[in-house]
């Protein structure tokens, strides 16, 4: 264990396609946060902004792209690009500038405004970059990722279209209760079916919508916490920010091919396990002890494959812990209690902020109408391209 | 006047040779194989290797799992946004002797409904796209039919 951080403060902007700059959706959600804290911009020390490539050139050093919107005053700043893992990467940072004593109090601000449909690789003529290359070469969107590991996951273990779309019946029901949520409609299996297939066999609805959106936190030393009054603050205990480990057997964007194993043994667990064990290890707790949970549901798919990941149940048995509703508002263990991207849409850089906001609202007590009650330990969990990804465990 | 040939990135797969194959590089010093190709130095952490040499990937796999795009992928994806999109299927393909899983477009004509996870597979030369200019190769992994002869190298 490394210590804890509070959460003093969180804030968004809700999430849509508003057709603005994403430094106003930025900037909103950090005066929310700040304003939540009770604290006056002038009492952060310290300025962490997760990057968007899509926001031009500002967007590649949103930390001093936000700090100047709010009023540039001199503070530690910092910029942070991890893809889709961008936000909760900005958490550690700020966490590990608390823990060394290098800042009290830091504002982590994510924010993007997407373009519609799917993304794309950065501009030009790059063959030295995968990412390039796999859309040059193969055409492999996003969603044909997401449909590969959904048609395995088929093939292996029985889970079904049906399966998948009641995640989106799920998490659209926890989004209908979310003010900040995109999308505030229940969706019927029924409507699921209807939609497109967008990659075989996952259709229009069991894919996330690429949106516009803004989260924020305002982090302190615990010590700075009970100076300002606040004696119980949500904290975070851990943040699990690890690579892959050599050879990753799985196929991942933007790659064209996994690693080998035929010189070295595929390690025990994969990446995505291994981000849960990482936090579950640095916070001292198991997933016995979660109250709730943000995945990333990229694909209604992927959720069921993270709730292997993350110990909730064997391999193989995610589809019958749905089906059970133990993942649903009011089950044993909620699992995207916000409405999930599936209610949200990537806003890329803002999505891992806005995960540990929800958590903050739930540990708080005060998430409305998709309240889990008596919420006391909840985890984050993301992946973004190249081996990026995080877990977060904050508690109460 | 012909038109070209010329593969989609120089050096992945043998270009208009009798026995069409995908090009990794395999570690002289641990073995370890790499595709698309790693030529300085090789990433195995337990590995100082920096001398790779080109080595022919196996021709037939089995199916680990597959998928279609039914819609138009952006560029740099060629395709004419005048004429009406065609799906593409993908296969991803996993090849026993290298432990390692390659994707590919799959041959022209077969979709998700030829294909099943183990079902086995074959890599055969194919066409991307053309342009005024060139035709541009690729590979493609097509359903075997019937069963193959031994692998002659890995």
């Amino acid at each position: 264990m490394t210590g804890e951080v509070a959460v003093l403060g969180a804030g968004m902007h809700p999430w849509g396609k508003w057709g603005r700059g994403f430094v106003e959706y930025g900037t909103r959600a950090a005066r929310e946060a700040l304003a939540d804290a009770g604290l006056e911009w002038g009492a952060v020390q310290s300025v962490v902004g997760a990057d968007t490539v899509r926001g031009g050139y500002p967007g590649y050093v949103a930390g001093a792209t936000f700090a100047r919107a709010l009023g540039s005053q001199g503070t530690r700043v910092t910029s942070v690009y991890a893809a889709c893992a961008s936000g909760a990467q900005a958490i550690d940072t700020a966490r590990a500038q608390i823990l060394a004593g290098m800042a009290e109090v830091v504002l982590v601000v994510g924010a993007d405004a997407a373009p519609k449909g799917f993304f794309a690789p950065a501009g030009g003529d790059r063959p030295d970059d995968p990412d390039w290359l796999r859309f040059r070469v193969l055409g492999a969107t996003n969603p044909a990722y997401f449909a590969l590991y959904a048609r395995r996951r088929m093939a292996l273990y029985g889970d079904t279209v049906d399966d998948f779309a009641q995640v989106k019946v799920k998490n659209s029901a926890a989004g209908a209760a979310n003010p900040y949520a995109r999308y505030r409609r229940r969706v019927t299996t029924r409507e699921v079916a209807a939609s497109p297939v967008v990659a075989d066999p996952l259709r229009l609805l069991d894919i996330c919508a690429t949106s516009d959106g803004g989260a924020a936190l305002v982090l302190s030393s615990m010590d700075a916490a009970r100076r300002h009054g606040v004696a119980d603050p949500v904290r975070i205990r851990a943040v699990a920010a690890v690579t892959p480990r050599y050879p990753r057997t799985e196929l991942d964007l933007p790659d064209i091919a996994s690693d080998s194993a035929a010189a070295v043994a595929e390690p025990a667990a994969g990446f995505r396990a291994s981000l849960a064990q990482g936090a579950y290890e640095e916070a001292g707790i198991g997933p016995e002890d979660l109250s709730l949970a943000e995945v990333y549901d990229l694909s209604t798919a992927l959720e069921l494959e993270w709730y292997e990941d993350l110990g909730l149940c064997g391999t193989g048995e995610a589809a019958k812990l749905l089906r059970d509703g133990a993942t649903a508002l009011g089950g044993r263990l909620p699992v995207n209690a916000s409405g999930g991207l599936a209610s949200f849409g990537e806003a890329v850089p803002a999505q891992a902020v806005a995960q540990v906001c929800e958590l903050t609202w739930q540990l708080r007590g005060r998430a409305g109408e998709r309240q889990v009650p008596d919420a006391r330990v909840g985890v984050t969990a993301n992946q973004g391209l190249f081996g990026h990804g995080s877990a977060v465990v904050a508690v109460r | 006047m012909p038109r070209i040939r010329k593969p989609v990135v120089p050096g992945w797969f043998t270009q208009d040779t009798g026995d069409f194959r995908l090009l990794g590089t395999r570690c002289r010093s641990c073995g370890s194989v790499f595709f698309p190709r790693e030529d300085v130095f090789c990433r195995n952490p337990g590995c100082a290797g920096d001398d790779l040499e080109e080595v022919p990937l196996s021709r037939h796999g089995t199916v680990w799992s597959y998928t279609d795009g039914r819609y138009r992928p952006p560029a740099p994806y060629v395709s004419d946004p005048d004429t009406e999109w065609r799906p593409y299927t993908l296969v991803a393909v996993e090849l026993v002797a290298e432990r390692m899983v390659v994707l590919g477009q799959a041959a022209p004509g077969v979709g998700v409904a030829d294909l099943a996870v183990g079902a086995e597979v074959e890599l055969v030369p194919g066409i991307l796209n053309e342009d005024a200019e060139h035709t541009w190769t690729t590979w493609h992994w097509r359903p075997v039919t019937t069963a193959p002869g031994p692998e002659t190298t890995a």
